[in-house]
């Protein structure tokens, strides 16, 4: 029997009005379903670390009462299973939330799931690490570690779900494996059948940024349309006990799925396409086809699997200092001259006001910033601006300690009165750091396993 | 062929010279310093041209103001498109550099800045909008 896997959100920070017209497609549709959230990356794990340095109470998605709030009872009256990586930094902090909220909407009985064994941190020194095969950087090691997650699988997952829970938080896993698991257990799906894992894992990857495959993240007005932005609809994937599936959406949203939708998000972070890495299965995306069936439903085939690696990657957060951002605009009659001569008063200060390993950029908003380099080569090429536009001079800058990036920022307030002509719009801003490496630890090495959450079990 | 970051289109004579953005369309990906830059022709019979000139040395040169060190070119002909790899180039990543775009996710525009000749027969008549 086909298994539909619905999208509620696709990153820390999408729509938290997504979820309910995919709940309703599924309840309408009546199959065996499970909605899925995805809110935990590289830049979110940091985050979430970051935030329980500041606070043990924090480090799980800071949205997910809001993403719940208008789904939880309606999944748990229609057997919906939901499995979110929400947990982030602090599985049993997201538990609780949930906990807290099925009491409120009186979702008596409902089961909550938890996954262990993606933080590694406390023993990362005695595991048998490799550098992740594009990392340059060494494990830092000492006072600067912060935190270690591996990537777990979807067998953590699968059997929170034999156990018998309705919302299962996880931590750090393969952002497809969450999709994965319902599939495993609904399907029954053998660990070794590879070309099943491996449909079961691409569902994941299409399904994992949410509207990325629905017609989010893809227009380009005159070249690339897409209708009613405002209203999208998420993803929907029907997945067959063969493995084959068909991406679609609910009816009256937003968006589309085409062949061009799909094969933007089938390549998403996706590097050799013969060897696409999961925890579960090697992916092989060499033979995928894919079909228009009709508006708004594609179909995936041909995608093969090959043996789970035997190292899993692990994502190693460590201290990186304070980053500080200053930005001032220019705009009007030679607005780039001004915003030019900015950027060389700011470089010339710094010289002698800021310490030599302070690592800064400078950009012009406007001219040329997010495609050039921290030393502005493609700026000093370009001779072609408008003189006259509405520029924004933008500092950053990078400092183990807090006091010199408030130094070299306050450099840029200064400009206000003793820089050129015109400049206004100031706004400053302060962060801690968290920086990220990748390494493969030896996947015997990796315990994972469910509980449910004890609290739930008596609401 | 000039790789100015914005490059128009013009005649060349016995081919027209279109930026790659008339004929495919691409999406951005980063996992740590590597970017991915799938990249799709919106019609099949362009992919031959895709694949003659959006070559691997040309997308590392466009890249090498950020310090790109290897670019790696995946063809894939079942979907007339392509998966190019490339290494080192986000400035620390997503959680290191200080470029506003730390995941690169605008790269793919950069990209599809690149110009393309094509015989006039080939020119496509009209936008590839839907």
């Amino acid at each position: 029997m086909t298994f539909l896997l619905g999208s509620g959100a696709g990153f820390s920070g999408d729509r938290t009005d997504a979820a309910p017209p995919v709940v309703a497609e599924l309840i309408r549709r009546g199959q065996p379903a499970a909605l899925i959230f995805e809110t935990l990356g590289e830049r979110t794990l940091a985050a979430a670390h970051r935030a329980m340095r500041e606070d043990l109470q924090a480090g799980f998605e800071p949205l997910l009462e809001e993403l719940l709030e208008p789904v939880l009872a309606d999944c748990h009256r229609h057997g919906i299973a939901i499995l979110g990586n929400f947990g982030a930094a602090n599985v049993a902090g997201a538990c609780r939330v949930v906990r807290e909220l099925a009491a409120r909407q009186g979702c008596t009985g409902l089961r909550i799931g938890q996954v262990h064994g993606d933080d590694v941190r406390d023993r990362l020194e005695s595991l048998d690490l490799e550098p992740w095969e594009a990392e340059t950087r060494a494990l830092p090691m000492g006072e600067s570690l912060i935190s270690a997650n591996v990537y777990l699988g979807a067998a953590p997952l699968v059997q929170a779900l034999e156990r018998g829970a309705d919302v299962v938080v996880t931590g750090r896993v393969a952002d497809p494996a969450l999709f994965l698991a319902p599939l495993v257990r609904h399907h029954g799906w053998a660990w070794d059948d590879w070309d099943r894992l491996a449909a079961g894992m691409m569902a994941g990857h299409l399904g994992e940024c949410g509207a990325q495959v629905s017609g989010g993240y893809f227009a380009d007005p005159g070249f690339k349309e897409v209708a009613e932005l405002a209203t999208l609809g998420y993803p929907i994937i029907e997945v067959e006990a063969d493995g084959r599936l068909v991406i679609t959406k609910p009816a009256g949203t937003g968006g589309c799925i085409d062949a061009r939708t799909v094969k933007e998000q089938l390549l998403y972070e996706v590097h050799d396409p013969a060897h696409y890495l999961t925890p579960d299965v090697v992916v092989d995306l060499t033979h995928v086809v894919v079909n228009e069936l009709g508006r708004d439903r594609v179909e995936v085939l041909g995608i093969r699997g090959k043996p789970a690696p035997a190292r899993l990657k692990t994502t190693v957060c460590y201290d990186g200092g304070w980053q500080g951002e200053a930005e001032i605009s220019y705009a009007g009659p030679n607005a780039l001259a001004r915003a030019r001569l900015a950027v060389s008063i700011l470089h010339e200060r710094l010289r002698f006001r800021a310490p030599a390993e302070l690592r800064k950029r400078l950009d012009i908003i406007g001219h040329m910033s997010v495609f050039d380099d921290d030393l502005g080569r493609l700026r000093q090429q370009d001779q072609h601006a408008n003189p006259a536009g509405d520029y924004r001079v933008r500092l950053a800058c990078e400092h183990a300690e807090r006091r010199w990036v408030e130094r070299a920022t306050q450099e840029l307030l200064a400009l206000y009165c003793a820089g050129p002509a015109g400049g206004g719009g100031v706004r400053r801003h302060f962060q801690r750091r968290v920086h990220t490496a990748s390494f493969l630890v030896r996947r015997d090495d990796v315990t994972a396993h469910a509980s449910l959450y004890e609290d739930a079990a008596h609401e | 062929m000039s790789d100015a970051p914005f490059g128009a289109a013009h005649d060349g004579g016995d081919g027209v010279t279109v930026t790659l953005h008339q004929l495919a369309h691409s999406r951005a990906g980063d996992k740590g310093d590597r970017l991915n830059l799938s990249l799709f022709a919106y019609d099949p019979r362009h992919y031959s041209l895709l694949l003659e000139q959006i070559t691997e040395p040309r997308v590392l040169a466009l890249f090498a103001h950020r310090g790109a060190s290897r670019v790696r070119r995946y063809p894939m002909p079942g979907l007339a498109g392509m998966n190019l790899v490339i290494d080192d180039v986000l400035q620390g990543g997503v959680n290191g550099a200080l470029n506003l775009d730390g995941h690169g996710k605008t790269l793919s525009f950069l990209l599809l800045g690149l110009t393309v000749t094509l015989p006039r027969s080939l020119l496509p008549e009209r936008l590839p909008a839907k």
